[in-house]
């Protein structure tokens, strides 16, 4: 099981309490996982990723294992810790003021 | 006995502000999205409990909002799993997808407008600033977005479709951002006319369609403005807001970024009538609900100085139709008061006697109960107030 901590006013958009929780089959990457997080919430589109171009939006990040991955590749592999749940994906809101 | 919804729209989350007709005792709901900017918030003329908002973030993009129940829940549109399967199997989410058109059959799609540095830039997508429900069906509305452009959805807010028309008119590559960003703000439906629409760009100026947003012509004539390379030009005026009475659809009146304007041609010609108001500078405009002679501006003293002058926060009215302004004051803060109203937080019920609306920087929303002779605070302490939008109910 994969876990996905989104940052709170996404999940607030999701009416969703706690981590979100997926099962892929596969290479599981970071294209893989916000395919399934906003197949499962598609009120979430366009807020992660640009929905024409869907690249990353400027001011989110992806933290993974204590790593920023969020200038790696959308298909590369996530590490094991990610597929078997001992890490969560984390989607982050830069700190920024206003 | 008729009651009143006040939409206000904020820095930090919308609020939804009712009363009966008395106008005297408010409840305050609120903050809707909270944290978030919520550009505008506006109810359907047909269905009152139908209500489109635009919600924000720098983080998370554009979301729209959509309630079927007058406020009380929201939902964005067609964005449950079960809904709206795409083909490929993904629910499609699509009620926040503004993409440019693009495609050859629109004629000429335009990719690139004037930058701040006198090179063309892309049109990128920003925000919602302004949700204009059809005046006849709940499912149709209006958006008018940053990067200046105008979206239709004819879904209740599902998907939406880019009226590429107007950017794509010869004076697109022309158009330029003003401080704010190049947004269009102002979205007029006649109601005598569905095939016409008036629409406002900062810094691009004022357009008509008279197909129902098919092609576009800019309606900038007699429009002086100092702070572009030709003053007359047909193109480049910062226009702050337009505002129309429904029973007049061809007279305009104009806040322009300087002057106050109108137009008894819909546009084809504007003068200015700003007399002697103590600035002509300002945002909003709006007109009596039942006086269409009669309007309203908030004059702020300079296009840096984004306050009252003399730090007065005085509505200025016009009986006349203009060049003859009184300043209303009675209830509003005559010392020490630099606060500032943005273009479309002004609004009127249209009750008897007419009340009028509007929101400062500062988080108050002022009422009056008697088209403006004395005003109280509704609220005083709200984040900034973008937008003000007013229901009267049955």
């Amino acid at each position: 099981m994969i876990r996905v901590i989104l940052p709170p006013h996404l999940r607030t958009l999701a009416h969703l309490d706690g981590d979100v929780e997926l099962e892929l089959n596969g290479t599981v990457t970071q294209r893989s996982v916000l395919d399934a997080v906003e197949a499962k919430y598609p009120m979430l589109r366009g807020t992660i990723r640009d929905h024409a171009t869907q690249a990353r939006r400027p001011m989110v990040r992806f933290f993974v294992c204590g790593e920023d991955l969020s200038h790696e590749a959308p298909d590369a592999p996530l590490p094991d810790k990610i597929l078997n749940g001992a890490e969560p994906f984390l989607i982050i809101g830069a700190i920024a003021g206003g | 006995m008729s009651k009143v919804r006040v939409l206000v729209g904020t820095r930090k989350g919308a609020f939804i502000l009712t009363s009966d007709g008395a106008r005297k005792r408010w409840k305050v709901s609120g903050p809707h999205f909270a944290g978030w900017e919520i550009y505008h918030i506006k109810g359907s003329a047909v269905d009152p409990d139908r209500i489109y908002a635009s919600q924000t973030s720098g983080w998370f993009g554009q979301i729209i909002q959509r309630s079927d129940d007058g406020g009380k829940t929201w939902s964005t549109p067609g964005s449950t799993p079960g809904h709206l399967q795409g083909s490929d199997g993904m629910p499609q989410g699509e009620s926040n997808k503004f993409v440019y058109d693009t495609s050859p059959e629109t004629g000429k799609p335009i990719t690139t407008h004037q930058w701040y540095d006198g090179t063309q830039h892309p049109w990128e997508f920003k925000r919602v600033w302004h949700l204009e429900p059809s005046l006849n069906d709940p499912d149709h509305v209006y958006a008018g977005v940053e990067d200046a452009g105008i979206f239709e959805s004819k879904d209740g807010g599902k998907t939406w479709q880019e009226l590429a028309g107007l950017r794509g008119s010869d004076t697109g590559p022309k158009w330029q951002p003003g401080a704010g960003g190049m947004c269009l703000h102002t979205i007029l439906l006649n109601p005598k006319n569905p095939q016409r629409i008036f629409i406002a760009i900062s810094a691009a100026g004022a357009f008509r369609s008279d197909d129902g947003g098919k092609t576009w012509k800019p309606i900038n004539r007699g429009l002086h403005s100092q702070y572009i390379p030709d003053p007359n030009a047909e193109v480049g005026h910062c226009v702050h807001r337009i505002a129309m009475h429904s029973s007049r659809p061809d007279t305009l009146f104009m806040q322009k970024h300087w002057d106050v304007m109108r137009s008894d041609d819909a546009g084809e010609s504007w003068k200015e009538i700003s007399g002697n108001l103590p600035s002509d500078f300002g945002f909003p405009i709006d007109v009596h609900a039942h006086e269409p002679e009669t309007i309203y501006v908030v004059p702020i003293k300079s296009d840096s100085e984004h306050y009252p002058p003399s730090g007065r926060l005085r509505v200025y009215r016009s009986p006349t139709g203009g060049n003859e302004w009184e300043a209303l004051t009675k209830g509003l803060p005559q010392r020490n008061c630099y606060v500032n109203v943005l273009r479309d937080a002004m609004s009127v019920d249209s009750l008897e006697p007419c009340g009028v609306y509007f929101g400062t920087t500062g988080g108050q929303v002022y009422a009056s109960a008697d088209a403006g002779d004395r005003w109280k605070p509704i609220v005083r302490d709200l984040p900034a107030v973008l937008s003000v939008e007013v229901q009267t109910l049955p």
